[in-house]
Formats: structure tokens, C-alpha cells, sequence
């Protein structure tokens, strides 16, 4: 595992109301981690800070590239990413949505449009391809945030809840998406749910937040 | 009513067989309000996204002067230019009073803060997830603001339409700075008032009726871009 991300003592409050508390956690390992917990108990902003797209209140974000410190600068942020619940689409197609974090790398057209091919399938949205991407269903357009973090091949990548407005049937696609990146392996995925069994199916490693604080998952029914 | 009828009659005659001076009166006005709605943009867009964007101790006085100066009456901005323009006027060196040049000084000032104020909203109403996901991705500040800009695409496009629909309709301004003179500043709404002013019923109608076939066009063109982009609001 090349990069490292360590978070330390970190605390994050909204309006007075402390959602993150001296929150601890070394992601020393490659893999899956599944962060667990219920709704507004802070998952998300914990995976935000982690992210760098908010700052704690207390606390650092440590990342470490090859044992060495990294500067939190746009480099850094280029070998990570965050797939928002919420995806965030581009008005434009799917193609150009995906090829989003090429273009702006400044890579060349026909690696882009290879880049993208590859993983408009792994995804299964080959065929929508042209398609105005904002007339995309709720669950492709899930989809469509995986495939614009993919292709990008993130060192670290962050998954906010993922299937957390999409039907069965896309949640099962997702599910399987996320199964074949890990069999892919290179990447260390940090995934939030607050369903306990799509956890256990999807993570090599399980953390549950509560009361503010992260820790590794000892309690199958504290939640 | 019967002169009416005429006058229409001879107006589409006019159309038809367009001749030089007709097409000189109407190049001329696309000339002048094209070229003022260019510089307009090349200012008031980087100033709307610059309102947009940044956090400035008095944006919202600046942004209420802009709203305001998307009415300014086109006879006070012509009475304005003419004054600076004028012999005795700070710039009366550069001998621009009368030409083409202060035309589009005229109409730029017109248009601007419509590009501008409108521009701005646009910009302002994109979905901050978009912000959001263009960082994740990796994008450096500018681009993210470039994402921001072209999210606004459709917001802008209308913006600059009606601003090219208020240049291309206004008379006061262009009337005082210009002075009318044929072949040289006669654009297509000061000939219709000066035809007017003459009795010359046929060539005026004509113009007019160029003049709301321009009108309709730009309108049919804001309603396409309007259509096209309200096509998803889901994100």
C-alpha cells in the first residue's frame, strides 16, 4: 500500500452539536474497510475530513506516501477520491462525465477515451455512453459516480453511502462493482453504510462509529 | 387604413428586392450591437463569475448597481458617452463622437451589466454538490470554477441574448452618439425614426419588420436554450 492515511483525534462539531470526538483510526492495511454506524452518527463526516473536503475542528489527517509524510496538497488529493451520496453529475454525457478527472490530468484523448471505454463496461453503462447524463436513473447514476472515481484508479477511494437511494436490483450491481474492484485489489476502498450485512459482505475490515468515536467492530448487535 | 396596407405592401417589396442602402442599414446595426455584445461579455461574464464566486465586503451593493444598470434608459448612457466623447469631454481627443466606435461604447455600457447581473445568478444557482465533485475529482480551484461556469452554460447563454435583444432594439443612445449619418452611422432603428420623422412610411415598416424578425429569432433561440437546459434538474 503506497499511501497511508492515518486520522488523529479528530473532532468536527455542527452548530454546537459534536458529531466527531477525539476520533482515532490507522488505515494501515490494504483492502475493504466498511465504516458502520446509524444515521447522522458522523460516518459521513468522518470520511469527509479523511477526504480533505472539510476541515476538523481538532485533530490532523495524516496521509504517509511511501513512510513519508505528504504535503495535503492538489497532488495528494488527485490520489484519492469521494464518491458523494449525491453524485453530483455534469451536465453533459456520460462519456464526458466519466472522463471528467482525465481531462482535467491533462491526459490524452485516446488514453482518455480507452480509460473510459474500460470502465463504462466494468460498470455497465457502455451503451449509455452518449446519453445526457443527467437522464440517467437513480441507480446508473451511481453507477456513473463509481465509474468517474475508477477511472481516475485512486489510490484511496471513499465511498459515501453508495447504495443508499438506489433500488435492490442496483444495489446488487454496486455491491458487485464493489466485489470485482476488490478482487482488482490495488485500491484501499473506505465504505459507509449503516446496513450491518451489506458491511460484512463488502468489507475485509469493520469500524463502527459511535458516540462520536471510530473503533473496530467487537459487537455484531450494537446497533 | 388603406395607406397602412400600402405602406406594408411596399415594406415586403422593400424586403424582397433588398437593395445596398437596406443591407448596409441592417449589416451595420449586426455590426454594431454584435460587437458590443462581445466586449460586453468579455467583461460582464468574468465579473458575474467573479461576484459568484468570491466573498467581497460589498457584494450585495454591487450586485443591487448592477441590477439596477440592467435599466438604465439608453438615452441617459448616450447623453453620458456623448459628453466624454464630445470635443470639450476627457477623451474628446480620440474623435470617436459620431463613428460606428462610439456606437458600441453605447450599447457595451447597455449591455454589460445585463451579461453580467445575469451571468452571476446563473452561476450562483449551480448546485454546490457540483463544487463538491469536481474537488473530489481532483480539480485544481480554477478548474473548478471552469466546471462551475460551464454548469451555468445555459443560464449565461440567456443572458447574452437578451442582452443582444435590448442593443439591437434601442435607439436613444445609439441616435445621440452616432448622429444618424447615412452610410456611416445609420443603423436600422434610427432609420426607422428618422423615416418616420420624414413620412417615409415604407422603408421605416420595412426595417420594422427586419427588426422583429431579428427580435424574433434571438427569442426563439433564448427559448431553445431555456428548454434545453431546465431538460434535468436532477443531479
Amino acid at each position: 500500500m503506497n499511501l497511508r492515511l492515518t486520522a488523529t483525534h479528530i473532532s468536527k462539531s455542527y452548530n454546537g452539536n459534536r458529531v466527531l470526538d477525539d476520533c482515532s483510526f490507522s488505515f494501515d492495511r490494504s483492502g475493504t474497510y466498511a465504516l458502520m454506524g446509524p444515521n447522522g452518527c458522523g460516518k459521513s463526516t468522518f470520511l469527509r475530513i479523511c477526504a480533505l473536503l472539510e476541515e476538523p475542528d481538532a485533530g490532523e489527517i495524516n496521509y504517509l506516501s511511501q513512510g513519508h509524510p505528504a504535503n495535503k496538497d492538489i497532488r495528494l488529493r488527485r490520489r484519492t477520491t469521494l464518491v458523494l451520496p449525491r453524485v453530483g453529475v455534469f451536465n453533459t454525457t456520460v462519456f464526458r462525465n466519466v472522463a471528467y478527472g482525465l481531462t482535467i490530468r491533462g491526459i490524452r484523448r485516446k488514453e482518455r477515451e480507452e480509460r473510459v471505454m474500460k470502465v463504462l463496461h466494468f460498470v455497465g453503462l457502455d451503451e449509455k455512453r452518449d446519453q445526457g447524463a443527467l437522464t440517467l436513473s437513480s441507480g446508473e447514476t451511481q453507477r456513473l459516480g463509481l465509474a468517474r472515481a475508477l477511472v481516475i484508479e485512486p489510490e484511496i477511494l471513499f465511498l459515501d453511502e453508495p447504495t443508499a437511494s438506489v433500488d435492490r436490483k442496483n444495489t446488487e450491481i454496486i455491491e458487485d462493482i464493489i466485489m470485482r474492484m476488490k478482487k482488482g485489489g490495488r485500491s484501499t476502498v473506505i465504505i459507509t453504510t449503516h446496513d450491518r450485512l451489506q458491511a460484512e459482505r463488502l468489507a475485509d475490515f469493520l469500524l463502527v462509529i459511535k458516540e462520536g468515536n471510530i473503533s473496530a467492530d467487537r459487537s455484531p448487535l450494537s446497533f | 387604413m388603406s395607406s397602412i396596407v400600402e405602406g406594408f405592401g411596399r415594406a415586403f417589396s422593400l424586403i424582397l428586392h433588398l437593395d445596398a442602402e437596406l443591407l448596409g442599414i441592417i449589416l451595420l446595426s449586426l455590426k454594431v450591437s454584435g460587437t458590443a455584445l462581445i466586449v460586453a461579455t468579455l467583461i460582464g461574464l468574468p465579473l458575474g463569475a467573479f461576484l459568484g464566486f468570491r466573498t467581497l465586503p460589498l457584494k450585495g451593493f454591487i450586485i443591487s448597481l448592477l441590477n439596477t444598470f440592467m435599466g438604465l434608459p439608453p438615452v441617459v448612457v448616450g447623453l453620458f458617452i456623448y459628453l466624454l466623447l464630445s470635443r470639450s469631454g476627457p477623451f474628446g481627443f480620440m474623435a470617436l463622437l459620431y463613428t460606428p466606435a462610439a456606437m458600441i461604447i453605447a450599447q457595451t455600457i447597455l449591455a454589460f451589466p445585463i451579461v453580467s447581473s445575469l451571468s452571476h445568478s446563473a452561476i450562483v444557482a449551480v448546485d454546490p454538490i457540483i463544487k463538491q465533485a469536481s474537488m473530489t475529482l481532483g480539480a485544481t480551484p480554477f478548474q473548478v470554477s471552469l466546471t462551475i461556469i460551464r454548469e451555468a452554460r445555459y443560464g449565461i447563454m440567456a443572458g447574452i441574448i437578451a442582452a443582444f435583444g435590448r442593443v439591437m432594439a434601442e435607439v436613444g443612445a445609439i441616435l445621440i452618439v452616432g448622429g444618424n449619418i447615412a452610410g456611416f452611422t445609420r443603423v436600422m432603428t434610427t432609420t426607422i425614426a428618422l423615416e418616420t420623422d420624414k413620412g417615409n412610411f415604407e422603408l421605416a415598416l420595412a426595417l420594422g419588420i427586419i427588426l422583429l424578425a431579428i427580435s424574433l429569432a434571438i427569442n426563439s433561440a433564448l427559448h431553445l436554450i431555456q428548454k434545453k437546459g431546465s431538460a434535468g434538474i436532477k443531479r
